[in-house]
């Protein structure tokens, strides 16, 4: 019930924004002024929705866009990677953010017809309590995949202290787990039924940081102001920007932006915003990272 | 408002011709009527509504990927695909044996403590119990769920970590623990009102005949008012099973049946919470999750008959 009256609301919302956003426009248009590059007269709506990992950067790069861009109204929701995929496919929102791509969740036709912007790359660490990282700095990927499938059940095992080991995750539905499953487990599945589950990352710090001998994983913006918890290294590689842009750390995605065929207007200039250099610096500040750095791409 | 009131009166002493006025209070009454029916019939539509809706999405699993309902409730294997193709397995066993363990615990936990409460203001201590306990109660109906679950969040799991042979505290006892609290002023609240209901009249011939007080408590007043105690257990019940936000805080989620109090184990609203979000609309797993809410919404209208029966059975023992 609740997202359909959600859904409601929105299709209202922007229905309503159409409408002004076209009479913006036809009145720029008659004024004759022209937008020059992307930091032009630019004005209209921006409706976004989707993956909550996205929507700080995204939230973040509204509040800096609307400085230069005052005309330009901008309308953010969270809802999950599923939720923002099907609603601008639909035509609901003007932007989907996802942590997946398109093709991962919906039918191939429908996919099809929206376009692709990478606005950000995230790297997903594995993360432990404080007292076993000081012990375990790393862990290769054998072990990963040992601890994760419930496998490897003691800390002694890889060269840690006694402790049991206390796998905490994400939901099945998570885009963070998808990422960790396809590039650090190899695409094998966590032992569901060994591991708590948190519905954020906020929430699986916290477990991390009380629990001792607890393992998870999150992206990086999380471990900016992250207490008593450890990043631990994959195969002797730390999981920094650095190493993801030149691709020795493997478990990392983009984060996507997409529009339903080409974007233009209000939705492009914002586009380009987030893409540009100018931008870049603040991704960076929050932890995610810049897109065009990646050294090749996947 | 004084004309149509003078106009009905026997004795009619206003300027306005009786005929002008009973036509004026008419279309008031008409207006009243109307506005009354619509809003009623709004919030009916409204309530069919929702179950037709959720009728409607929570078989979905079933017609339309094919899943048996039997399966999906006896079955613990949970792991759907968030496509449309489907082919996932959807048991939710586990997640309804959740939801009833933390329940049934928390309901043995609340009853002892929440009946002897409402005894002890009812009988023993009426007016102070009266004066103090009754708003204390209320003011605890009315404390949001996400303040029982942090609470037990950041004051119950460390301890159960600390004092029990559970690993990380969250656990069913976590679980039952919360919802014992949270269900502990309704049934109280609900229990008051109950022994209240028993007439004095039986208190009096009671002690007329020498009763002690515990005889007339034992004796008289608890089989009295035995079926409205019970509508209370069951009303807390309800409450806890529909609850979400404060579980899920303690329960830890773990995907698996649990073998003893201080396992982790996952609940009906948990689940459904975790993945609503970021699964895909009509997909498997989306529907599975509709499946879900749709059996969570037979088992309390299941509740709400139940009480219905017991309280208009109970309606024929005394009065």
């Amino acid at each position: 019930m609740q997202t359909t009256s959600g859904l409601w609301k929105t299709m209202k919302r922007v229905g309503l924004a159409a409408m002004t956003g076209v009479i913006l426009f036809g009145l720029v248009g008659c004024g004759g002024e022209t937008a020059s590059g992307g930091a032009g007269k630019v004005s209209g709506t921006v409706t976004a929705a989707g993956s909550s990992a996205l929507l700080p950067l995204v939230k973040d790069a509204a509040a800096e866009f609307k400085k230069t861009h005052p005309d330009v109204s901008i309308t953010l929701n969270g809802g999950g990677s599923g939720l923002g995929l099907k609603q601008v496919s639909d035509g609901t929102v003007m932007i989907g953010n996802s942590d997946v791509a398109a093709e991962t969740k919906l039918p191939a036709d429908k996919a099809k017809s929206l376009v692709d912007h990478k606005v950000a790359v995230v790297t997903v660490a594995p993360v432990v309590n404080k007292a076993i990282g000081d012990t375990v700095p790393g862990l290769t990927r054998d072990q990963l995949i040992g601890i994760f499938t419930g496998n490897i059940t003691n800390w002694k095992e890889v060269g840690g202290p006694d402790k049991t080991i206390v796998l905490v995750t994400r939901p099945a539905s998570s885009g963070t787990r998808a990422l960790f499953r396809e590039f650090a487990l190899n695409n094998q599945e966590e032992a569901s039924n060994k591991s708590l589950e948190t519905d954020d990352s906020g929430t699986l710090l916290h477990s991390i940081a009380s629990t001792e001998g607890a393992i998870g994983y999150v992206a990086l913006p999380y471990l900016k102001n992250a207490n008593n918890v450890t990043a631990l290294a994959i195969d002797g590689v730390a999981p920094t920007l650095e190493n993801t842009y030149n691709r020795s750390y493997p478990v990392w995605g983009y984060e996507h932006m997409y529009t339903k065929g080409e974007a233009d207007g209000a939705v492009k200039a914002f586009l380009t915003f987030i893409m540009s250099d100018e931008f870049g610096k603040h991704i960076e500040d929050m932890g995610y990272g810049v897109a065009s750095k990646i050294k090749e791409a996947k | 408002m004084y004309t149509s009131s003078g106009s009905l009166g026997t004795t009619s002493r206003t300027v306005v011709p009786p005929g002008r006025a009973a036509a004026k209070a008419l279309r008031h009454d008409t207006w009243g009527r109307l506005l009354i029916r619509t809003v009623g019939f709004t919030s009916i539509l409204l309530t069919l509504a929702i179950g037709a809706f959720l009728l409607y999405r929570g078989t979905g699993s079933f017609w339309l990927y094919g899943h048996s309902p039997l399966d999906f409730i006896i079955s613990s294997q949970w792991n759907p695909a968030d496509t449309m193709e489907g082919g996932g397995h959807i048991g939710a066993a586990m997640f309804i044996a959740g939801s009833l363990i933390t329940c049934l615990l928390a309901l043995i936990i609340a009853t002892p403590c929440s009946i002897s409460l409402a005894i002890f203001m009812t009988e023993i201590a009426p007016t102070w119990g009266n004066r103090i306990w009754r708003p204390v109660i209320e003011i605890f109906v009315g404390i949001p769920s996400i303040v029982y679950g942090w609470l037990g969040l950041t004051v119950l799991v460390p301890f159960i970590r600390e004092y029990t042979p559970s690993l990380t505290g969250f656990s069913v006892l976590a679980a039952a623990l919360v919802l014992a609290l949270m269900m502990f002023p309704t049934v109280t609240a609900v229990t008051i009102n109950a022994l209240d209901s028993v007439p004095k009249t039986y208190r009096q011939a009671a002690y007329g005949l020498g009763a002690t007080r515990w005889e007339v408590i034992r004796q008289i007043i608890l089989p009295v008012a035995k079926r409205g105690i019970l509508a209370a257990l069951i009303l807390g019940f309800a409450r806890a099973f529909g609850e979400a936000l404060a579980v899920a805080m303690v329960i830890g989620k773990m995907k698996a049946f649990p073998t003893s109090l201080f396992d982790a184990t996952v609940n009906l609203t948990a689940a459904i919470a975790a993945d609503m979000g970021n699964t895909m609309e009509g997909s498997e797993f989306n529907m599975a999750l509709w499946s879900m809410a749709l059996l969570l919404f037979v088992i309390s209208v299941l509740f709400i008959f139940t009480l219905r029966y017991l309280s208009n059975a109970g309606g024929d023992t005394h009065d």
